[in-house]
């Protein structure tokens, strides 16, 4: 499929009738809808309480009903106007802002107690004008959006990355704004199924020592069946003893080879009880 | 935008005063109200993170609500469901929202402000 970030920028491409097909197409629904739901997961918000969450390049508001249903407060940005008419039709219960993320967030400190954000992120990578610089876009979007987090906070990034190096872009700019985290792929060996999430956690709620671990895929270790694993150490042999080991040219070898030497005729010394022994170690 | 929204919202252009880019000021603003399920763990532990002061102020110059100047020791339920209503069901529908620090004003249309920045601002 081609990259929709090729043909035009994001507030250009999500026209009308692009953004129609985010609400009438069921299969594009039904994915947005899952990939929600994944990362509403990957969010790990507590148990049962309603948070204020913060829905990056919230769309139609498909990802925002999601979070509806699961009772939380959010707050949606979106840089498509045509995409926040059909949000504003399906009457999403969050606030919605025309906002480009590429030109950081204005919220106060510790605002939000999550972010999540589904098939943006490859946005910032492209330049549309002169004047953009991916690198330095999502500096201030990193920086700007560690800073609305709340401690302890997580944000979780759906995204399709071209290439390795917007990988290492996107993760370095982040770590740099002072998250941690790091990328989470499921299915890895599905060319379907395959979702890169970018989870970042910004600072720790209780103990600065204990880092969050990172989650665990899907469709990854035991759940393939007959899968190979590969460890880091290779699995030497165990070492035989020294009194283990035989010498290949033993004794009856140095004799047969004498008397073989003998038979062609050779100068061969004579056996004794020295034959085949070994010599005193000296120095 | 929900009157939550605005209690955490600040400018965000570049080299706006950081001293003063915050409460955004509301001007010719038209109102609405929205019904939203009420939830006190989540009122209570919204309080803390909210400026009182300017949520205050921004109540009693919309004419939404007259809210306790300082902070309540004892926090009934009725305290909560008028700070719930403050908060989270009173929407603005149409106003100009500017910056005090560098001036540069977002319009708020049919409830959705426009955020976006000139080239030279970011």
């Amino acid at each position: 499929m081609s990259r929709p970030e090729h043909t035009a920028p994001p507030e250009i491409f999500y026209n009308e009738t692009e953004a129609s097909k985010y609400t009438n197409n069921s299969r594009i629904v039904s994915i947005q809808n899952e990939m929600s739901y994944r990362a509403l997961e990957l969010l790990a918000l507590p148990e049962g309480e309603p948070a204020f969450v913060l829905d990056i390049g919230c769309g139609s508001g498909l990802s925002g009903e999601v979070l509806d249903e699961e009772g939380h407060f959010w707050v949606g940005l979106d840089i498509s106007d045509s995409m926040l008419e059909v949000a504003k039709e399906r009457e999403v219960d969050g606030d919605l802002f025309l906002q480009d993320i590429g030109q950081g967030l204005g919220y106060r400190p510790g605002t939000f107690d999550g972010a999540i954000s589904i098939s943006v992120l490859q946005w910032l990578c492209n330049a549309d004008k002169t004047v953009n610089n991916p690198r330095a876009r999502l500096k201030r979007f990193f920086s700007t959006l560690y800073s609305a987090l709340a401690r302890g906070a997580r944000a979780i990034f759906q995204f399709y990355p071209e290439n390795p190096d917007q990988i290492e872009m996107i993760i370095s700019s982040a770590m740099r704004a002072g998250f941690t985290g790091g990328l989470v792929v499921d299915f890895p060996n599905s060319a379907k199924a395959k979702k890169y999430y970018l989870c970042l956690f910004a600072g720790f709620k209780d103990n600065a020592g204990s880092s969050p671990a990172l989650p665990k895929a899907l469709g990854e270790g035991d759940e393939t069946p007959g899968h190979i694993t590969y460890g880091s150490n290779r699995i030497r042999e165990r070492r035989k003893g020294k009194e283990q080991r035989k010498p290949v040219k033993d004794k009856n070898w140095v004799l047969r080879k004498k008397e073989l030497n003998r038979t062609r005729g050779k100068e061969v010394p004579a056996d004794s009880k020295y034959t085949a022994r070994k010599r005193k170690i000296k120095f | 935008m929900r009157l939550i929204t605005h209690n955490m919202l600040q400018c965000h252009a570049k080299g706006c005063d950081p001293s003063q880019s915050y409460p955004l000021e509301l001007k010719e603003v038209q109102l609405e109200s929205l019904d939203a399920e009420y939830s006190e763990d989540f009122i209570r532990r919204l309080i803390p993170k909210l400026d009182w002061n300017v949520l205050v102020h921004t109540a009693f110059a919309l004419g939404v609500a007259e809210l306790p100047k300082e902070l309540p020791d004892v926090q009934d339920e009725a305290f909560l469901r008028k700070v719930h209503q403050v908060a989270l069901e009173t929407r603005v529908k149409e106003a100009q929202m500017v910056c005090n620090g560098c001036g540069h004003v977002y319009p708020i249309k049919d409830g959705v402000p426009n955020m976006l920045l000139q080239d030279n601002e970011v």
